[in-house]
Order: structure tokens, then C-alpha cells, then sequence
């Protein structure tokens, strides 16, 4: 019987660079066939163990296995399988696009066809442009192109959309979306909670070289603080009595005059409550909003607002 | 439009297929540099052309210019290809992470290594052949026949080994700029004084020891002997294998791929 064993497993891992612990106990499984993405700010860590993950370090402490083997012992066998996209560079300065790609094809036995891939992620134009005259997208297109071109089982790719612009943004999800539909597992990293949201079917948040939180972008929004209503009515109602009048863990703040925020759990009951208690006073409130809380308000509860 | 299946089909490539390509993915970037070309062809022919009327700028010995100097400058070739152009575009590829991304294909560490061995290699046959038809043109009376230019194909692959190794000891430790400036200074500190060019017995007494441990003056005097007609012996043999030996295990030791 066939057992389905993670593509990827990471356990306990701990990476330091001198007195810098990069990546600090950090454990994470991967599903075959799912996109997962790893999220965090700047200097989590997610670089450093994606790069542990592709045999380019050697984990100090804890365990990394892909595709059930060894990144550094067993590289022979994984790198046809596994496509990797680095965060940036990978090309000569002076070869051209096209060529850089057919020549990754040529190290894989049944590659992609290049001129769809070419065509598909609409690097036509540039193909006989050297790779240090492409834009900053456009090397990045390259560079998830030459991930893909050798149909490997496993993707790992490093920030794919940091400075796309939103149509080749979209391409890069229709992409990695395809990728998943034909049986492909993607890890990726990125600070874009939007992308995680949009992409990934496991998120995991990483803070300080730990997984601080995992889950579906929806589960992970969720269970974090309670969700809002807005509401705009005259200014100056008496929000004590408002208060008084909703479940006890509900907080009501007039934040502007007459603007008022009503955080909570927020149910079918409290709009009702809310609603007879404004016909009690005979206000009529206006522009009611409910708002569910977004993966980046998570995002920023878990790992706070300091910049770094 | 044409499909895209996307589903896995992992594999790489079988060896034979994908060591050629590599080589020629090396030699085209190395002939579609400009300042390769200045290093690989431009200077060494100069230094030729000049070489006819050596005499009249610096005293290179007894006997005609263009034969002392057309060993040197195959010498020199051999210098500028295995070392300062290797190191420089190792060095870049270090830098701009070509090693890294090739590092996770299917092509093996030693490949890429094979890869730019080839292309070296296919420069340095163009070079001398050019070179050497040149100088014939030029004047140049090589002694010593057949065995002359067996003499030349060993001392090129024992010259093309040692400085091989140390290009590839000083792009895989340096960041990109210093291997530039390195492999730069290094081509023209060996081509004025290091015994590549100007005959060893020029040199003054002390120096001229040291020099021959050198593998600049160990090449340039070994072809000079060869094309004068008296064998070279063994110690530029010797000096070169024990320089490419050294500097082998210490890129081994030190080689970062990133």
C-alpha cells in the first residue's frame, strides 16, 4: 500500500550565520501536489530554509528531507526533479534570454517545449536580449521559466513575484495554479499576504526563523482577533449604551465623529441588535460594513508592525 | 497556441549530451566578450608584430627577435585563456549566482567543471594555431621539428592545468571585482617580469631561480627550450604539475560556489 509521504519535511531546523540564528527550530511539513507558501517579513528565515531545502546548506541542527531523501547526499537524484528558482541572478550577464532557457532544457531529458514556455510567460520579445538589458520582471519570468522547463515533481521558488508588474503577477499565479492541477507541489516564499492568499493552499507564517502559525489562508485569518463592523450615523451616540446592549466581548469606538467601529464576533444576531438598538434611538445607521479580517491583519497581529 | 504539459516528467539529461552543451554554452559567452578577445588574440599578435623589432626597445639575447619572443607569446596565450579569462568569468558567474542555479540542475559539480575545461581548451588550440601561423608569417624559424611542438602540446596542457587551478583558486575565494583585478595584474605582472617573455638568463642571477619555480617562467622558458632545439628537461615538467597539484587541492579546499 502506498503510504503518501510529505514532499517536504522539515524538522527542528536551526541555521546561524556567526551570532545570527537565521532559522531557529523551525519545523514544516508539505503535501504532495499543494502549493504551500511561506510568509514572513524580511529576515524570517524563509530564504535560508527554502535554500537548506535545495541542498545549497547543510542543516546545523534538525533534519531536512525532500521527495523522502537527502538535499546534500542524495543531489543527484533530486536535482532533475526538483525546480528551483532563485530569489535573484542565476544567468550570465551576457547570455541571451532564449538561450539561457534552451540551455536548461538541454540538462533534462524530456523538457518543456521552450517555445511555448517562451510564449506562455511572454518572453518573446526579449529572447534575444542579453540577460543584463531584461527588466527586473523580465528576468524574473526567465527565472521561473527555467524552474519549470525540466517538469519537475517538486518547485521551490524564492519570491517569484517580487517586482512584477500585475498582468505578469497573474501570469505567475496561472502558472503555479496550472503546476498544481498537473500534480506539481510548489513551496514558495513571499511577503505578499495577497499572493499567499490568492495562491497557496497551506500558509505558513514565519517569524524570527519559527513557524509561528500554519494553516489555509482562510483558517489562519479566522483565528485570529474578531472580525469589525462600520457603521456611519450622527456623531455622539452613546456608545456605553451600545455597548450595554451587545455580547459582552464587543467593543464599540466612535473613531471619527460619526464613524463608529464595532469590533467582536460578529454574527447575524449582533447586526440585528445593532439595528433595533439605532431604531430604539431613531437613528438610521448608514454604510453598514462588515469586515472580515484579511490574512495581512493576521499577518501583522503575529509579527507586529515594527519595521525591520 | 501550442499546450503546455505541465505534469512531472523529471530526467536529466544523459552526460555525454549535456557536457557538450555546457562547453558550448562556455565558449560561445567567452568568444562574445570583447575584452577576452583583447586578452585571447589582440595583445599576444602585437606582441609578436613588435617582436620583430624587439631588439630595438629591449635586449632579449642572442639570436633574432621574433624566435625568442613567438615561444613567449605562445606561453602567454596559454596564460591569458587558462587563467585571467578563467578566473574573471568564474568569478562573475560566482557573482551573479550562475554557479548556484547550475549548481541545482542536473548538471554535476564536476560538469560544469569539464564544461569550462573544453572551452579553455578550444580557445587555447585557436589561439596557438593562429599565433604560430602568424609568427611564421612574421619570420619566426622554429627548431627542434615535431618534437618542438610535442614539447608545445604537453607545456600547454601542464601550463593550462597549473594556471587553471590558480584562476580557479582565486574566483572561487575572491568576490567577483578583486578576481578582476587579480587575474588583470597578475597577466601583466608575469608578462613583464615573470619569465613568460624576456628569456630567464636575462634575468639577474637570484632571480632567475626563482623564476624558473614560477609557472610562468617554467612555460615560457620550457617552449623557448623546445623551439631552440635543446629539449626543455624535466623541471619545467616538474614545476608545472607540483603548481597545478598545489593549487588543485587548495580549490578544492576553498571553492565557493556562491
Amino acid at each position: 500500500m502506498e503510504v503518501t509521504q510529505p514532499a517536504v519535511e522539515v524538522h527542528d531546523l536551526v541555521m546561524r550565520y556567526g551570532a545570527v540564528t537565521a532559522v531557529d527550530g523551525l519545523s514544516l511539513d508539505v503535501s504532495p501536489g499543494t502549493v504551500t507558501a511561506i510568509l514572513g517579513p524580511n529576515g524570517a528565515g524563509k530564504t535560508t530554509t527554502i535554500e537548506t531545502c535545495e541542498g545549497f546548506r547543510r542543516p546545523q541542527s534538525g533534519s531536512v528531507r525532500v521527495l523522502g531523501l537527502d538535499p546534500i547526499a542524495d543531489a543527484a537524484t533530486l536535482r532533475p526533479a526538483v525546480g528551483v528558482m532563485l530569489q535573484s541572478g542565476g544567468a550570465w550577464s551576457g547570455v541571451r534570454a532564449g538561450e539561457m532557457l534552451r540551455h536548461m532544457a538541454s540538462l533534462h531529458a524530456h523538457p518543456l517545449d521552450v517555445d511555448a514556455l517562451v510564449e506562455r510567460l511572454g518572453l518573446g520579445a526579449c529572447g534575444s536580449t542579453p540577460y543584463r538589458r531584461l527588466s527586473g520582471g523580465q528576468q524574473q519570468r526567465l527565472s521561473l521559466a527555467m524552474a519549470v522547463v525540466g517538469r519537475p515533481r517538486l518547485l521551490f521558488l524564492d519570491e517569484p513575484t517580487a517586482g512584477l508588474d500585475p498582468q505578469a503577477r497573474h501570469a505567475t499565479w496561472d502558472l503555479v495554479d496550472e503546476l498544481r492541477t498537473a500534480g506539481v507541489t510548489t513551496v514558495l516564499t513571499t511577503h505578499f499576504m495577497h499572493e499567499a492568499e490568492a495562491l497557496s493552499d497551506v500558509v505558513h507564517i514565519v517569524d524570527a526563523g519559527r513557524v509561528i502559525a500554519s494553516g489555509t489562508p482562510a483558517e489562519l485569518a479566522e483565528s485570529g482577533a474578531k472580525n469589525t463592523v462600520r457603521f456611519t450615523a450622527r456623531p455622539g451616540l452613546d456608545v456605553i449604551d451600545l455597548m450595554r446592549a451587545l455580547p459582552d466581548d464587543t467593543k464599540v469606538d466612535e473613531q471619527q465623529p460619526g464613524h463608529y467601529v464595532i469590533a467582536g464576533h460578529v454574527d447575524p444576531g449582533l447586526l440585528a441588535t445593532l439595528t433595533s438598538w439605532c431604531a430604539a434611538q431613531g437613528v438610521l445607521a448608514e454604510s453598514v460594513l462588515v469586515e472580515r479580517q484579511t490574512l495581512e491583519d493576521r499577518f501583522l497581529e503575529l509579527t507586529g508592525k515594527a519595521l525591520r | 497556441m501550442s499546450t503546455l504539459d505541465l505534469s512531472p516528467r523529471p530526467g536529466a539529461a544523459a552526460t555525454g549530451p549535456m557536457l557538450r552543451a555546457q562547453a558550448a554554452m562556455e565558449l560561445k559567452l567567452l568568444a562574445r566578450n570583447g575584452e577576452q578577445l583583447l586578452l585571447t588574440l589582440v595583445i599576444p599578435l602585437l606582441l609578436l608584430v613588435m617582436g620583430t623589432r624587439s631588439d630595438e626597445i629591449v635586449d632579449l639575447g642572442p639570436g633574432r627577435p621574433i624566435d625568442i619572443i613567438t615561444p613567449g607569446v605562445l606561453a602567454l596565450a596559454v596564460l591569458s585563456t587558462s587563467f585571467t579569462s578563467l578566473a574573471i568569468a568564474t568569478g562573475f558567474e560566482r557573482r551573479y549566482g550562475v554557479l548556484k542555479r547550475l549548481g541545482a540542475s542536473p548538471l554535476p559539480r564536476w560538469g560544469l567543471m569539464v564544461g569550462k575545461i573544453g572551452a579553455v581548451v578550444v580557445v587555447e588550440i585557436a589561439q596557438l594555431v593562429v599565433l604560430a601561423l602568424v609568427a611564421q608569417l612574421v619570420g619566426w624559424d622554429p627548431h627542434g621539428g615535431a618534437e618542438a611542438f610535442g614539447w608545445l602540446v604537453l607545456l600547454a596542457v601542464l601550463g593550462t592545468f597549473a594556471f587553471g587551478a590558480l584562476g580557479l583558486l582565486i574566483a572561487g575565494s575572491l568576490r567577483a571585482e578583486a578576481t578582476l583585478a587579480v587575474a588583470n595584474l597578475v597577466y601583466v605582472v608575469l608578462l613583464v617580469g615573470g619569465g613568460l617573455i624576456v628569456p630567464l638568463e636575462r634575468y639577474p642571477g637570484g632571480t632567475r631561480h626563482v623564476l624558473e619555480l614560477l609557472p610562468s617562467g617554467a612555460l615560457g622558458e620550457g617552449l623557448r627550450d623546445a623551439f631552440a632545439g635543446s629539449g626543455p628537461g624535466l623541471l619545467p615538467v616538474v614545476v608545472l604539475l607540483v603548481w597545478g597539484a598545489v593549487a588543485g587541492v587548495a580549490t578544492g579546499r576553498t571553492f565557493r560556489w556562491e
